[in-house]
């Protein structure tokens, strides 16, 4: 275990901290044969739209990929449940043979019949794009029958990667946008973009903005409505939330119709007042937004504080890898558990780009670990490595971290608790204590000894 | 109501799955895979597709999943796969060194028509392939079959690359035991080696997805049949097959192969079930059935007449893999229960149903059957004809909670419950177990319904 061949074309992908000189091969489509942690296009697609809970979703392919897909993510709506449902094409050979369009249409027919959906997206996956299928004149043609938007999503899995299902999803959004009215939309308003609602966490973001007197237009997509998509174009602004999924959106938006956008973290406690702050700046045209968001902070911050300096104390020195999808989530979570009191021993991402890696190598300390589209040997070997007591990762990466005896916390989308936000924080910080501090750990055979050893070192 | 969409008509549909109870054939054909003992699954296709096999497998199993991908990317999609296919060999052994990679196909590599052995021939030449080292493959396109027929032809790949009769006959058994959980496997194994029965089981999926925490990170645990086993099974005396769908490809091409008899059962669920298995290895062995295994049964056959009064004329419906479906009607039958709606998601053939019409032909109603099905029709039968009893995969919980009606979770997949891995429903302690469940399930909720008057001590 101690040493793991790395692949050579590998090496560039792999970093630690101090030891040479930095650059980052990233961005890379992932090598053939790797037991890469990464998704596809369509998983990338599926992700962001999803959570538009009165759209139909219909998924054009063989049953896998939307069998994968369905209802894996708490995306909570307050209404509709029609996105928890699973449709597909269920593509058989004589389809891939003939061609699917047909299918496709009755099928669309059929559903927006029944379900009388405000609008439908259709994910063409990686097959539908050998066979050649023309989904976007199924589209238009059922469009054209049915009055209302059927959009095509073009997310064949092959076609790059989650990123480029970002961008196929906002292609599809930037369709909506725009169709709808804007009566009603305060010259002090914004969209927030790029926040799912797992666990609830949009409205949490949503409360405390509209408590500022800041008009909440839509979210993208958490909680989201076909309606408040099509007239965001009327906010004054567009706040991004990190994981850049809809920076594509925000941009085009910006082009077409000039809305400015910024980038903000819900995540940890300097970050989520940034985010409210900054909102407040944008408006400075009216102050009384900017003292309404003192205010808050300052509430929010004092409610969770007490328990928080509980918590620290215990996790105060204790270490901790990140592995996460995207690279901004990281920059989030290195601040978090600095706050925390913890050291950041490893840090990777599926996604980053150069400059998110430079970012990051300026944020972390002498040694720590930098990987990009990492494998499970790496992670373990360097998880052992570096003795971190604590995994931040995906579900795949779960179990990894229970092998080896350490903590862990979900970051993606099984978590089940609202993370974001200033109470986020302090659930968070639970769930990291609890997780870092379980007596469970002692039952693991090489951790007891580490346990042990730092026992020793403390006294 | 999460599932509020479900609507009491039923409409024939022929262009649309909704609410799959299937998922596609290369996620069977990585569980099957990861039977054999260092054995590296590889999805040739590209990244998506595996990324979710991974997980879903991560979910059910609670356990870390690997798998290889080649990664595709357009212009292997345009151009084949060879060239991915074959550096991803060459960076697998160098990388991770398994004994044996098993490659499975996807929708898309099928779809280009990439020829896999012509592929394997050319990585053989070049060099790629270390002494000692080997490859098998499945052809698993997803728009044939399901995650069962996955699973199958990767059982039967098995025999194909590697069976090997030495012209002698060997006293072992092969046990083929189907789309089962490790938990499952270990007590067939179990029951054959009470018996004094030497076997050899094929895949074997106990210890590789239920193992133990050890502190360390292991690519490849200790289960799993080996390459040794699996070419000594050509000189076994006889084969014992487990579920027609899931196993019977496998049993036939040995037969054929090599000349080893098989006998094909229903998987060992129940009084009956357990018992076909019990006296066919007694039969092809030549042994007698110890006091242990009599015991077992006896203990199973007084349950049933201890609580059978809880359980006849219970109504049930039930969803699942077809060689599950078919066992699990069969007990429930023999308990004097009712199964009366029953799907499966996975295609299996008029054969299939004529057996499962001959299952259910005492039962003294109508009973609905539809293969291959979908959930979304098994809630509006449910909902138009309710039932006392649901039994599903952790899919179903939605119907359950809809239509109040207790649930077993059984099958593929579960995803909210721990103990399908350690604790088997096979044999006589599993039919045990399988009894404790049901009458779980029904007696908690007698009891929760159960107004002041009524409601009762003993039971
Ligand atoms: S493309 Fe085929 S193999 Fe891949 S997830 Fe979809 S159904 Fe499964
Ligand atoms: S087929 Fe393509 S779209 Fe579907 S899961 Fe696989 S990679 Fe993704």
């Amino acid at each position: 275990m101690s040493s793991i061949p790395i692949l050579e074309a590998r090496q560039a992908q792999i970093h630690q901290k101090g030891t040479q000189p930095f650059e980052m091969d990233c961005g890379k489509h992932s090598l053939a044969g790797s037991v890469s942690q990464r998704a596809c296009v369509f998983c990338g697609s599926r992700v962001v739209l999803y959570p538009i809970a009165d759209a139909l979703h219909l998924i054009h392919g063989p049953i896998g990929c939307a069998a994968y897909t369905w209802d894996i993510r708490g995306a909570l709506s307050s209404g509709p449940e029609l996105h928890r449902m699973s449709f597909s094409t269920d593509l058989r050979e004589k389809d891939v043979i003939f061609g699917g369009e047909k299918k496709l249409a009755a099928a669309l027919g059929e559903l927006i019949d029944q379900y009388r959906p405000k609008a439908a997206f259709v994910y063409a996956t990686c097959i539908v794009g050998i066979i050649g299928d023309d989904v976007a004149a199924v589209c238009r043609k059922v469009e054209q029958e049915k009055g209302i938007p059927v959009l095509p999503v073009h997310s064949e899995g092959f076609k790059g990667t989650k990123k480029d299902g970002y961008k196929a999803a906002c292609d599809a959004l930037f369709k909506l946008v725009g169709t709808g009215s804007t009566a009603d939309i305060a010259p002090v308003s914004i969209n927030i973009l790029g926040e799912f609602n797992i666990g609830g966490e949009a409205w949490i973001i949503k409360k405390y903005y509209e408590q500022m007197g800041v008009q909440v237009v839509s979210i993208m997509t958490g909680d989201g409505r076909v309606d408040q998509v099509a007239r965001s174009h009327g906010a004054a602004l567009n706040v991004v939330q990190c994981s850049g999924a809809l920076t594509f959106l925000a941009e085009m938006m910006k082009a077409k119709y000039g809305t400015p956008y910024m980038r903000v973290s819900y995540f940890g406690i300097d970050d989520m007042a940034k985010a409210l702050y900054d909102v407040a700046e944008h408006f400075n045209a009216a102050p009384e937004v900017m003292a309404r968001t003192r205010a808050i902070v300052r509430r929010e911050v004092e409610t969770i504080m007490p328990e928080l300096n509980r918590i620290k104390c215990d996790l105060y020195g204790k270490r901790a890898a990140i592995y996460v999808g995207g690279a901004f989530k990281a920059f989030s979570l290195i601040k978090a558990l600095r706050y925390l009191g913890m050291t950041v021993v490893l840090v990777g991402s599926q996604t980053g780009n150069e400059s998110d890696y430079a970012t990051l190598q300026d944020m972390c300390d002498d040694g720590t670990v930098i990987l990009d589209d990492a494998n499970p040997l790496e992670l373990s070997k360097y998880i052992i490595e570096k003795k971190a007591d604590l995994f931040i990762g995906g579900v795949k990466e779960r179990p990894i971290a229970f092998k080896m005896g350490i903590g862990f916390c979900d970051h993606n989308h099984e978590r089940k608790i609202p993370l974001a936000g200033f109470e986020g924080m302090l659930h968070f910080a639970r769930e990291v204590h609890n997780s870092v501090t379980s007596p469970v750990w002692q039952f693991a055979p090489a951790r007891a000894a580490v346990l042990e050893s730092k026992k020793e070192v403390a006294r | 109501m999460l599932l509020r969409h479900t609507s009491t008509e039923i409409k024939e549909r022929s262009a649309l799955t909704v609410n799959p109870a299937k998922t596609c054939q290369p996620i069977g054909a990585m569980y099957a895979a990861l039977g054999v003992h260092g054995c590296l699954p590889h999805s040739h296709g590209s990244q998506g597709c595996y990324a979710y096999h991974r997980s879903a497998l991560t979910r059910h199993f609670k356990e870390p999943v690997v798998a290889a991908t080649s990664a595709f990317t357009e212009g292997a999609s345009v151009f084949g796969g060879q060239a991915n296919l074959v550096q991803a060999i060459d960076n697998i052994f160098s990388v991770y060194n398994p004994d044996v990679i098993a490659v499975h196909t996807t929708c898309l590599s099928e779809t280009i028509g990439d020829d896999v052995p012509q592929i394997f021939a050319k990585a053989m030449a070049d060099g790629k392939v270390p002494d000692g080292k080997f490859l098998f493959h499945a052809n698993t396109p997803s728009y044939v079959g399901s995650h069962v027929t996955g699973f199958a032809s990767t059982t039967k790949a098995m025999v194909d690359y590697f069976a090997e009769s030495n012209g002698r006959k060997a006293k072992t058994i092969n046990l083929i035991p189907g789309y089962v959980e490790p938990s499952d496997m270990a007590e067939i194994r179990r029951i054959a080696e009470s018996m004094g029965i030497a076997t050899i089981m094929f895949p074997d999926t106990s210890k590789v997805l239920n193992g133990p925490l050890t502190g360390k990170y292991k690519m490849f645990p200790e289960g799993g049949v080996t390459i040794d086993e699996l070419k000594k099974s050509g000189s076994s005396t006889g084969t014992i097959a487990l579920g027609r769908i899931a196993s019977m490809p496998a049993a036939r091409a040995l037969d054929a192969k090599c000349k080893v008899p098989c006998e094909i059962l229903g998987l060992p669920i129940g009084l009956h079930g357990t018992d076909a298995f019990v006296d066919t290895l007694r039969r092809m062995a030549g042994v007698s059935v110890p006091d242990g295994l009599n015991l077992e049964r006896g203990q199973l056959v007084d349950s049933i007449s201890d609580w059978h009064q809880y359980l006849y004329g219970k109504r049930v419906a039930i969803v699942g893999d077809p060689d599950q479906v078919l066992a699990l009607t069969r007990f429930l039958v023999s308990l004097d229960m009712r199964p009366v709606h029953i799907v499966t998601g996975s295609p299996a053939g008029k054969k299939y149903i004529k057996s499962l019409q001959a299952a259910v032909a005492e039962v003294p109603e109508a009973v609905n059957i539809k293969v291959p099905g979908d959930m979304y029709l098994f809630h509006q039968w449910i909902k138009n004809d309710p039932v006392d009893l649901i039994i599903g995969n952790t899919y179903a919980k939605y119907i359950a909670k809809d239509e109040d009606i207790p649930l077993v979770r059984h099958g593929f997949p579960i995803y909210d419950r721990l103990g399908h891995s350690y604790f088997s429903t096979m044999g006589y302690r599993g039919g045990l177990r399988l009894m404790e469940k049901l009458l779980d399930a029904i007696l908690d909720c007698k009891d929760r319904d159960a107004d002041d008057i009524t409601m009762e001590l003993v039971m």
